[in-house]
Formats: C-alpha cells, sequence, structure tokens
C-alpha cells in the first residue's frame, strides 16, 4: 500500500502530555507481567547450568530427578529438533547446550514439576558429568595464537588470512588517507581503551508460560519485546510450523535490547510437549546475569590527529569485540558509529568480531556505540585539553552536518548534532562554576535508528471511537504514543482510541521493539492507518451526499464538504459515520503493512559535572544535562524519560558496572548486590533539553529517541573525571579501585 | 505444609505452605495477589516489598510462615476502591513509571516514607528509596513525584 506521507507540522494531541493508557494498572498491581501468567494444571519448571566455562558434557543422567514426587519431565539437547543452521542453530546452543558448555551458567538440562520448589531439588538431582577444557574470557587473549578454541569453524571469508580461530568476523571501513591525515596534524594522540562488559540490568527477569498439544499446537505467553521473534525462533526450535505456535508478549518490565533475543522459551515448550501441561519457567536473578545477553566487552585504538585551529584531519579506529561463544558481537556498529559525530576528509575503523567462554551477547540499548564513543570522545577532548581549545566549540567545528559524508559512507539526511552542540553550549549548566574538586565533561553520541517490518489495524467502533492493534511491545508508554497520533489524524479525543498489543495469531509479522523503532514505525504505521480509515469515512460522506470523494475533507472529526462548489451540508461527525457503517458498505478498518526505511538518525550532547573522591576513588555525578535530537517529540514527557534513563545506565556503565571472571572463567557478581546499577541515592536530577530537527522520513517529523541517550555519557564522565582529578582513565568501569589506582600513579610521578 | 492466618490489605487469609517458602511466593502463587514483584529474590532491588505492621520490608527475604498473625499491605491495597492513593495519581501524572515493574515496591516504600516523614527532603527521598531499583528512569521522575505528593498532602491535611 503506497503511504500517504503528507507532512503535517501543526497539531493538537501531538506535543501534549496525557496520562498513559497503562498508568493505572500498573500502580494498582494489575498489570501482568512475565511471571504473573497462570494456567490450570500448570507446572514449574528449573533449568541445571554448567558450573563450568568450558566442558564437555560426557553424561547426563536424571533418574534421580524423575524418581522425585511430583517431577514430570526432564529435557536435554535430544529434546529439540536437529539439522538447525545460522542463527535458529546458535539460539538453539544458548538455550540448551549439546556436545559442550560453553559458558558459567549455559543450560544443558531442565526439569518442571508440579511445584517451584520440587523443581529446584529435582534440578539439584540430575547428576551431568563434565570432561573440563581449557576456557577464555579474554577479548586480547582470545585472539591470541595460542587461545583456546571457543567454536572452531565459526570463522565466515571477510576475516584476514593468518588470525586465531576465536575470530569470526571482520569489519572494515572509511575514506580518504589517514596516513596523509595525520602528517598534516599538528598533533596527534593514540590511546587504548577496554571497556568490560554490562548487563542490561532489567529489574524483571525473563519469564514464560508455555503449552503445547499432543497436536503440535502451542502457545507462549513471555515478556519479550517482540513475540514473531520468539514465534520464529521456538517454532525452529520445536521443529513445528510458524503459524501453530501463537505467542502472546505480556507486559514487559524492561528490556533495553535483552528481551529482543530467546533464552528460556524453547525449553519451556519443551518441557510442556513432554508432560503434556502447561509449564511456567522465570529465571532468577543469578540465571538472568549468568546465561542471559551481557554487552560485549571492548578492548580499542583510536588514533585521532588535529590542527592547532581545532581541525581534526584524521581518525582511525580498531575495535575488538567479544560476544560470548557465538558469532555476532556489533563490532561493524561500534565501528560505524565511532567517528560518526565528525566531518572527517580521512576516516577508517576496523572492526573484530572475538569469541570468548563468556554468554552469547544481546543488543543492549544502541549496541556497541557507547564504547566507540567511549574512546573517541576520550582521546578527542585530551586533543582539546593539550592544544587549549573548548570540547564543544571543537566538536561544533568539526560536527557532521545535513549533507555531509558520514564515516561510514552515506551522505548524512536532515540531522540536528550541530543545534545539539549549539544548545549544549548555550545552556546554563555549560557555564556555570564548578566547585572545589569538581571537574565538568562533554561528549557526543550517535545511534542510526531502524524502520523494520511492521504492520497495524485500526478499527472504527459504531460509537466512533478507534481500536488500533499495533505488534511492537509497550517498553516505556508506546501506547500513550499511539493513542496520540491515531487521535491526532482522526480528530477524536486521545482517551477515545484504545491501543493493544496484537498477539502473533492476530496482526501481520512484527520486527521486534528495538533500533529505537516503535514510535517512529509503529507510529508512522499508525498514522498511515488512520489516514485508511479517514480515506474510507469520506468515501461513506461523499456516497451519502451524492458527491465526488475528493470534494470531501475531514476536519476534526468531521466529514466536511471542501469547499461552496462541493455543495451545502452540515458536518457528518465520525460517530455517526460509524454508527450507520454496517448499513453503508460495512465496518471500517485502517490498516498498513510495510517495512518503513525513512528512520532518521538521532545525535545527541552531554554536559556533565563530576567529584572525585581523592581518598576512596569514588565519583559521584553531580549534574546532568541531556540535549538530544527527537525529530518531534509526540509526548515530551516520555522522551524525557528516555534521555534520563540512557544517561542514568551510561552513568552506572561509566562508574560501576562489570562482569567479573575468575580465573576459573566463572562469573563472580551475578547479583544486584555486587553488580551495582545506580541507585536513587547515586545520581543528581538529570536535566534534558529536547531538539527538534524534523526526520524527513516520518509525517510528523518523528526520529527515535530510545537509544543515543546511553551513548554520550561513558566519555563526558571520563572527561569529567579527567577535569575534577586529572588522570585520564582508558579502562571502563572507572570503579574505585582504579581512580585510586590512577591516582598513586599520578602522585609517584 | 504449615498452615497460615494472616491479614492482607485489611482481609484475612488462611493457607498452607511449605516450610521454605517465602512470603512473596504465597502472595504471589497462593493468594493471587501478583502485584508485588520478584526482581532479584535476595533483597537487593525492592521490586516485592510490603508493609509488614506498617514497616516495610523485602517480601523475599520473609518466609511465608512468619505472616502468622501479622497485618500485611501489599501494592494491592493501596488503593480505596476505585480512589486511586495520591502517590499513585502522581505517578501517573509525572510518567514516574516506564516498564512499571519497580513501581509496586516503590509505591509501598513510599507510602510508608510519608507516614512517618510527611516533610522529606530530597536527600532523604533518594535514601530512602536506595533500595528500590528503577532502571527506565534514572530516578529523576519518581523523586519529583514523591517531593510533590508529599506538598499536596501537607496542604490537604
Amino acid at each position: 500500500m503506497a503511504l500517504d506521507d503528507t507532512k503535517k507540522d501543526h497539531f493538537k494531541v501531538i506535543g501534549s502530555r496525557p496520562a498513559r493508557p497503562d498508568g493505572i494498572d500498573k500502580v494498582t498491581g494489575r498489570a501482568k507481567f512475565g511471571a504473573d501468567m497462570v494456567a490450570p494444571g500448570m507446572l514449574f519448571a528449573s533449568v541445571v547450568r554448567s558450573p563450568h566455562a568450558h566442558a564437555k558434557i560426557v553424561k547426563i543422567d536424571a533418574s534421580r530427578a524423575l524418581a522425585l514426587k511430583g517431577v514430570k519431565a526432564v529435557v536435554t539437547r535430544e529434546d529439540f529438533a536437529t539439522g538447525l543452521t545460522g542463527e535458529n542453530l546458535f539460539v538453539l546452543e544458548n538455550c540448551m547446550a549439546g556436545d559442550k558448555a560453553v559458558y558459567d551458567g549455559h543450560a544443558v538440562a531442565a526439569v518442571a514439576a508440579t511445584s517451584a520448589l520440587i523443581a529446584r531439588d529435582a534440578a539439584k538431582l540430575i547428576d551431568v558429568e563434565y570432561e573440563v577444557l581449557p576456557h577464555v574470557t579474554d577479548v586480547d587473549r582470545a585472539m591470541q595464537a595460542d587461545a583456546p578454541a571457543v567454536r572452531p569453524g565459526s570463522k565466515d571469508t571477510t576475516v584476514p588470512e593468518g588470525m586465531n580461530d576465536n575470530v569470526v568476523r571482520y569489519h572494515e571501513s572509511g575514506h580518504g588517507d589517514v596516513e596523509a591525515g595525520f602528517a598534516a596534524a599538528d598533533l596527534v594522540i593514540e590511546e587504548t581503551f577496554s571497556t568490560e562488559a554490562t548487563h542490561q540490568g532489567y529489574i524483571e527477569p525473563h519469564a514464560c508460560l508455555a503449552q503445547m498439544g499432543t497436536d503440535g499446537r502451542a502457545e507462549v505467553w513471555c515478556c519479550t519485546q517482540g513475540h514473531w521473534n520468539v514465534q520464529k525462533l521456538c517454532a525452529a526450535a520445536l521443529g513445528i510450523e510458524q503459524s501453530k505456535l501463537r505467542v502472546t508478549a505480556s507486559e514487559i518490565g524492561g528490556g533495553f535490547g535483552g528481551k529482543t533475543a530467546v533464552f528460556i522459551e524453547p525449553v519451556a515448550l519443551a518441557l510442556a510437549k513432554k508432560s503434556n501441561r502447561p509449564v511456567k519457567l522465570v529465571m532468577s536473578r543469578s540465571e538472568v546475569f549468568r546465561a542471559t545477553g551481557p554487552t560485549s566487552s571492548t578492548s580499542m585504538d583510536i588514533k585521532i590527529g588535529m590542527k592547532k585551529d581545532g581541525t581534526i584531519t584524521a581518525g582511525q579506529g580498531t575495535f575488538r569485540l567479544q560476544g560470548g561463544a557465538w558469532p555476532g558481537a556489533p563490532m561493524e556498529f561500534t565501528a560505524m558509529c565511532a567517528f560518526a559525530p565528525y566531518d572527517l576528509e580521512n576516516v577508517k575503523q576496523v572492526g573484530y568480531d572475538v569469541l570468548c567462554n563468556r554468554p552469547k551477547q544481546a543488543a543492549y540499548r544502541a549496541p556497541g556505540s557507547p564504547m566507540a564513543a567511549f574512546a573517541v570522545e576520550s582521546v578527542v577532548e585530551q586533543l582539546c585539553n593539550e592544544l587549549g581549545l573548548d570540547g564543544l566549540e571543537v566538536r561544533l567545528k568539526n560536527c557532521s552536518k545535513t549533507g555531509t559524508k558520514a564515516s561510514f559512507g552515506p551522505r548524512w539526511d536532515q540531522i540536528g548534532l550541530e543545534e545539539c552542540i549549539r544548545q549544549a553550549m548555550a545552556h546554563p549548566h555549560y557555564k556555570a562554576p564548578l566547585k572545589e574538586g569538581q571537574g565538568r565533561g562533554v561528549s557526543c553520541g550517535f545511534w542510526f535508528n531502524h524502520g523494520g517490518e511492521t504492520a497495524v489495524s485500526l478499527a472504527l467502533s459504531e460509537d466512533g471511537t478507534a481500536q488500533l492493534m499495533v505488534g511492537t511491545p509497550d517498553i516505556g508508554g508506546s501506547r500513550a504514543s499511539m493513542c496520540m497520533m491515531a487521535a491526532e489524524e482522526l480528530g477524536i479525543p486521545y482517551e477515545s482510541v484504545r491501543t493493544t498489543i496484537a498477539d502473533t495469531a492476530t496482526l501481520g509479522y512484527n520486527e521486534v521493539s528495538h533500533g529505537s523503532r516503535v514510535t517512529y514505525a509503529s507510529g508512522l504505521a499508525t498514522i498511515a492507518a488512520a489516514r485508511d480509515a479517514v480515506k474510507k469515512l469520506k468515501a461513506r460522506a461523499a456516497a451519502r451526499w451524492g458527491i465526488d470523494e475528493d470534494a470531501v475533507v475531514w476536519e476534526d472529526g468531521c466529514a466536511r464538504p471542501s469547499g461552496p462548489n462541493a455543495g451545502e451540508y452540515d458536518p457528518l461527525p465520525i460517530a455517526e459515520l460509524c454508527q450507520s457503517m454496517g448499513r453503508t458498505g460495512g465496518p471500517i478498518v485502517g490498516h498498513f503493512e510495510a517495512t518503513p526505511e525513512g528512520a532518521g538518525v538521532s545525535f545527541a550532547t552531554h554536559i556533565v559535572d563530576a567529584e572525585v573522591d581523592r581518598e576512596t576513588g569514588s565519583t559521584r555525578v553531580v549534574r546532568y544535562t541531556v540535549v538530544q535530537d527527537a525529530g518531534k517529540a509526540i509526548h515530551p514527557t516520555y522522551v524525557e524519560g528516555q534521555f534520563q534513563g540512557g544517561a542514568a545506565q551510561g552513568i552506572g556503565w561509566a562508574l560501576n558496572e562489570e562482569y567479573i571472571y575468575g580465573e576459573d572463567g566463572r562469573l563472580q557478581n551475578s547479583g544486584f548486590l555486587d553488580y551495582r546499577i545506580p541507585v536513587a541515592s547515586d545520581l543528581p536530577m538529570i536535566d534534558t533539553v529536547i531538539v527538534e530537527v524534523p526526520n524527513p522520513g516520518h509525517p510528523y517529523g518523528v526520529r527515535g529517541v530510545g537509544e543515543t541517550s546511553i551513548c554520550p555519557p561513558l566519555a563526558a564522565i571520563a572527561n569529567a573525571v579527567s577535569d575534577a582529578a586529572g588522570v585520564r582513565l582508558t579502562q571502563l568501569p572507572m570503579s574505585p579501585p582504579r581512580i585510586l589506582a590512577a591516582l598513586e600513579k599520578q602522585a609517584g610521578g | 505444609m504449615i498452615p497460615v492466618t494472616t491479614t492482607v490489605n485489611g482481609d484475612e487469609y488462611s493457607f498452607v505452605c511449605d516450610p521454605r517458602e517465602t512470603l512473596l511466593d504465597a502472595l504471589r502463587d497462593r493468594l493471587g495477589l501478583t502485584g508485588s514483584k520478584e526482581g532479584c529474590g535476595t533483597g537487593d532491588c525492592g521490586a516485592c516489598t510490603v508493609e509488614i505492621e506498617g514497616r516495610p520490608v523485602c517480601s523475599c527475604l520473609v518466609l511465608a510462615v512468619e505472616a502468622e498473625g501479622k497485618e500485611i499491605g501489599t501494592v494491592e491495597g493501596i488503593a480505596r476502591g476505585e480512589e486511586l492513593h495520591p502517590l499513585q495519581q502522581k505517578f501517573i501524572d509525572h510518567a514516574a513509571l516506564q516498564c512499571g515493574i519497580c513501581t509496586p515496591g516503590i509505591l509501598v516504600a513510599t507510602k510508608a516514607l510519608l507516614a512517618q516523614n510527611p516533610d522529606p527532603t530530597e536527600t532523604e527521598v533518594r535514601y530512602w528509596l536506595a533500595g528500590n531499583l528503577c532502571r527506565c528512569t534514572g530516578y529523576d521522575k519518581i523523586i519529583r513525584a514523591v517531593m510533590e505528593t508529599a506538598a499536596e498532602m501537607r496542604e490537604a491535611s
């Protein structure tokens, strides 16, 4: 269907701040999240996980578990489909180990029983015999010639000859002549950086309820960012037809990319099939840390040349990412995002995807980009400091603009980076005096944003209200934005639209809620579906008046003649047209199915003040300002919320959060006590500035806003720490021991 | 299995449970009160916060049998019939939730704070809620919602 992409810039509903439709359910405890689903006769499941980072599974003996009263089924890899390839195989291998366990926490068997306690007891009675193999958990170590091989035969054809088998993919991009660029610089700085793996840290552990009949018809209820993806991957893992499996997304307690993947749903289905009972499987927090998606850890080399006037002459980066025991670390995103904020004549970036004995990485908010920004924006700041230049002036001088060539190839469409930097410079925060012991840092950040396969359906009711079905789970208030966009187009009150997240049996395929795509793509689809419905309403009015369809306009929820020549008729309100729709041609439903490709990219500039305690090495963020281009803010409060949430996660990544592996390859901090995410007393208020440079690819100008906000904080805080304490940290997190070590080195000369 | 009789949100309940079962599990699985959430099971995230005799506790750290004869308050008991508690309304108005999984625990904890300290400073609110993790909001809108509710409740009283 051709998209009616008429641009609109005067709004009645868009830009207002109504209460979200799921608000009351969520403040009263009524909202049903993943673990809140129940079914009659339901069993509870527990998963047996490898205590070894790398081990051959010699034998699994479930006889003691099966003898326990209340145990109904045990599954191992033998209970899943065979002959899978590509991502289907990787996902199944990650959900249930085959011959080998490849990370600490890797699932090797699962059991279903009549209570959660019996299931947990039974899991301990499943005897697994392992033959421990050498392991590797560090990305640089994994690339060495003598490193243990994690998954031999995984290398693709892009990898240069002579590299270790653990290097499985390679990326190179850029343009110009970087050597000539460095030769033209007055100052060149080269530095090596590393960042540890972090977890998305959603508060709701993965949870699902599955049932499957002997005829292969199956149902899954789960907390997921994309239930069609669950359907596809589970159908493959169980060897059933996709349409036999209906997946319903529950309310979701945070995802941040980590719930775009599948970890437990195929296991619950296999148990349900074997026991012929509904099975509920809920992860513990420790399982979430050990066996679901952290980010990649990285090792990076950055070299940048600058002239005395601040002109950047060349930039070069090498990015080594480990993504666990399967290919897929987002190193190409890291490489492509690294220099995206800069308009460079000479730029080159190289990326390596490296295997380690760690859990399979999953997307985390702008996957790959924050690490790149940490490295590049740290070096840019060092250059500015040494040349005595203002950080934001230099970024403004070199920034990517509409029409300039991106570091990874294409020419930028309309973008708002320059506006972000200007607004940051004009913000009172940037000029505010600092107290003793405090420092200020800035950074820019970039994310691509995404469109993706999208289907929506909008049905009008007899009373002129609307029921909208979308297929993108609502992670942070998107149903409110959808209601607003539908109300805007139909000319009815916001409260007269109900938005439902449809299940996989009810609507066409929808890609997962990722890539900051929901307000852009499902939003565009909602507008298109509403316009489709309006077209049908106008046709009904035209037929009633006996005039041409083109002579009818739609204003404020009413059909009206387009002008005096069209004839003189009283406006026909939507309720009146809908009341008679059964007699005038039948139900009125607007719909949209397509893959929108105009997701506008998004840039941000952050300013942060930090205070370093020289005695303890602890760092406190005392003031924070986010300036980001939203294109057009549909519901400004929720846009601010995305800006603030991303900044907070970035603060955690910068200062505290890290996966700590022992020499034995085991994760040492698989709980919120030792993996410390920011708590309320760690943070200041987070100021926001919404920049609106419209995205030409959306009828209202919307750009996705969910991800970019996590890109600048890492570098901005490193720059603030450097300003406050005179030490430059090149390793994340900047935890107290690392800061103390840096301060001691500084004192020692 | 051990029989337990307890009062939840003013209503009396009796159930039997395994001595190892937590109060959180009993509330969710035996009484069907799924408003309290399990985020960690180790008392680190506060999503399971309930009041026992007016004191906020992590119900994942309390055994179900300890509820015997006690008064328990959960998120389901905060609103009075159709009327939301001012905190609940303010959380909606301020968008002080994104995904909403931490919201029940934060509301229970905050209600207890305002009962004992109707005029908390921002710092007091931040430290009181330091045991309630939120990963979506950066806490900004939560803290504002609490401060504003406290101010309005003071004016109304």
